[in-house]
């Protein structure tokens, strides 16, 4: 049963929301509007090879549980990230992944930012493009979610900014040469111009405590995965357009 | 530009700090850049003793781009592209990048059309210079300027 | 592990114009980036991308640094008769790729 949870003063509108697509210039967006010549699809196409490699003391590939990605995981990003029984809390995509190598694949995991994990990360993730974000909040999902938000409204760092101070209060506004986007994470994994490879969006929001002079968390670590459930929730009902390219 | 400058040195300073801490990543700190000078003389060694004509040749680039590692760049000659009368080569060169050469495209008349497009990198805000080469032996020239700004929160070496 | 996508018509009319997009993954390290301890990370670029048609070379580049990481490059071709297009990317380390696509030419 799916818990309403109302939205706070300060937070953005429903109507208001727009995805970091909107705050780029013509060129980029260009840059991601084309599977020729988006970076990201060599990730994609890494991740299709990848696919159908039998791998782990099982000796199995994705193929032979999921069969065709586009049909198997077509919508399935856009849920994430998704309660995960066995271990009673929400868990990201790339850690799901991880689930069916260990478990299924008797295979060692995939390490964060490994480009394996970023190729089927991205292969997934692909079959979501022009699907909406779908987090149902269930009552179990609750107390994950107002952990994320709480970090996402917490001052931090040596500059002692919350998340919400900019992207919430100042979207929009030039920092740096740059406009400030909404932070929705729509497009990820995607291609960061300024990583010259694709990345996660645990790799940005680590870019971003260290933007404000925070320690940033670990790879995995339950705040980020916390975080990840409420900005994706936050940005629920807008299209996925994964992989996307940012600045 | 100011702002960049602030943040190498304040990079120059951190970096002592972070590898005390064992980080093994990467900074980027920008070398010597070439000179205007610099550039004259990559461009005479493609060149050679020939003169270079403004015209002919038609450099596209963003006047404004978001980040400098991956700027969207096409050249274009109008050249009916014939075994008689065609073009050769068109080379790419930087003002202010730490090398001065960007590529070289040589093409002939089974190119049909003269117009090649690519992404390059930009260091900072400069002027990018074309230079094509004619079947006919003759150089001709076409230049841009253009502005590189830099995102907020970048990675800075964690 | 280097990952290539090519955009090229799988049919054109003879004496057509086609524009063929390459993609390819490399990080094309400049060399002029250095660790946190300040040692330079060497250079390791795709250095030369040629393009033949039939066995003919018809296009080809030579690359510097200052291309951007997965280099991008489009070009034309006239379609002049059926056969197969074949793109290589060599660079430093012995970096080798070679990838072909077929065309139809009526």
């Amino acid at each position: 049963m799916a818990i309403a949870v109302s939205v706070a003063a300060g937070e953005i509108a429903s109507s208001d929301r727009r995805s970091g697509y909107d705050f780029m210039s013509r060129e980029t967006r260009a840059m991601q509007d084309d599977d020729t010549a988006n970076p990201g699809m060599l990730w994609v196409l890494e991740g299709g090879t990848l696919w159908e490699k039998k791998t782990g003391a099982a000796g199995r590939a994705c193929a032979d549980c999921h069969g065709d990605p586009r049909a198997s995981m077509k919508g399935v990003a856009a849920r994430y990230p998704a309660f995960d029984a066995g271990k009673g809390r929400p868990v990201g995509l790339e850690q799901r992944i991880n689930v069916c190598r260990t478990d299924r694949q008797e295979a060692p995991a995939l390490a964060y930012e490994s480009r394996e994990l970023l190729a089927l990360t991205a292969l997934v993730a692909r079959q979501s493009r022009g699907l909406p974000i779908d987090i149902a909040i269930a009552a179990r999902m609750r107390p994950f979610l107002a952990a994320g938000r709480a970090t996402f409204h917490r001052r931090q760092g040596q500059l002692n900014l919350a998340c919400a101070q900019c992207h919430d209060d100042n979207w929009g506004r030039q920092l740096a040469g740059n406009v400030i986007p909404q932070a929705h994470p729509t497009g990820y994994p995607l291609y960061r111009l300024e990583w010259q490879s694709l990345g996660s969006l645990q790799r940005r929001l680590r870019n971003c405590f260290v933007g404000i002079r925070a320690e940033p968390y670990d790879y995995g670590a339950p705040e980020l995965v916390d975080l990840e459930l409420y900005l994706m929730w936050r940005a629920r009902g807008m299209t996925m357009d994964a992989p996307a390219v940012r600045p | 530009m100011d702002r960049r400058t602030s943040r190498r040195d304040f990079l120059k300073t951190a970096g002592g700090v972070a590898a005390g801490l064992g980080l093994g990543s990467v900074i980027t700190v920008v070398p010597a850049r070439a000179t205007p000078a610099e550039m004259q003389e990559a461009i005479r060694k493609v060149v050679g003793g020939a003169r270079i004509s403004p015209g002919k040749v038609k450099l596209d680039l963003p006047p404004l781009i978001e980040n400098g590692n991956a700027v969207p760049l096409t050249v274009t000659v109008e050249s009916p592209m014939t075994e008689a009368q065609h073009v050769r080569a068109v080379h790419v060169f930087t003002e202010k990048n730490p090398q001065p050469n960007v590529a070289s495209f040589h093409l002939g008349p089974r190119a049909g059309r003269a117009k090649v497009a690519t992404r390059i990198r930009l260091a900072d805000s400069q002027n990018v210079i074309a230079i094509c080469e004619l079947s006919d032996g003759s150089f001709w020239s076409d230049s841009a300027g253009i502005v590189v700004t830099l995102a907020a929160c970048l990675e800075d070496g964690i | 592990m280097a990952s290539a996508l090519i955009n090229v018509p799988p049919r054109a009319k003879r004496g057509e114009i086609i524009e063929i997009k390459t993609l390819i993954s490399h990080t094309m390290e400049t060399g002029f980036r250095r660790t946190q301890l300040g040692a330079v990370i060497p250079r390791d670029i795709i250095r030369r991308f040629v393009c033949t048609y039939n066995g003919t070379e018809v296009f080809s580049a030579d690359l510097h640094p200052a291309i951007a990481a997965n280099p991008f490059i489009v070009f034309s071709t006239m379609a002049i008769e059926s056969g197969t297009l074949v793109f290589s990317w060599t660079g430093d380390n012995g970096f080798s790729v070679t990838e072909s696509a077929a065309i139809s030419v009526e």
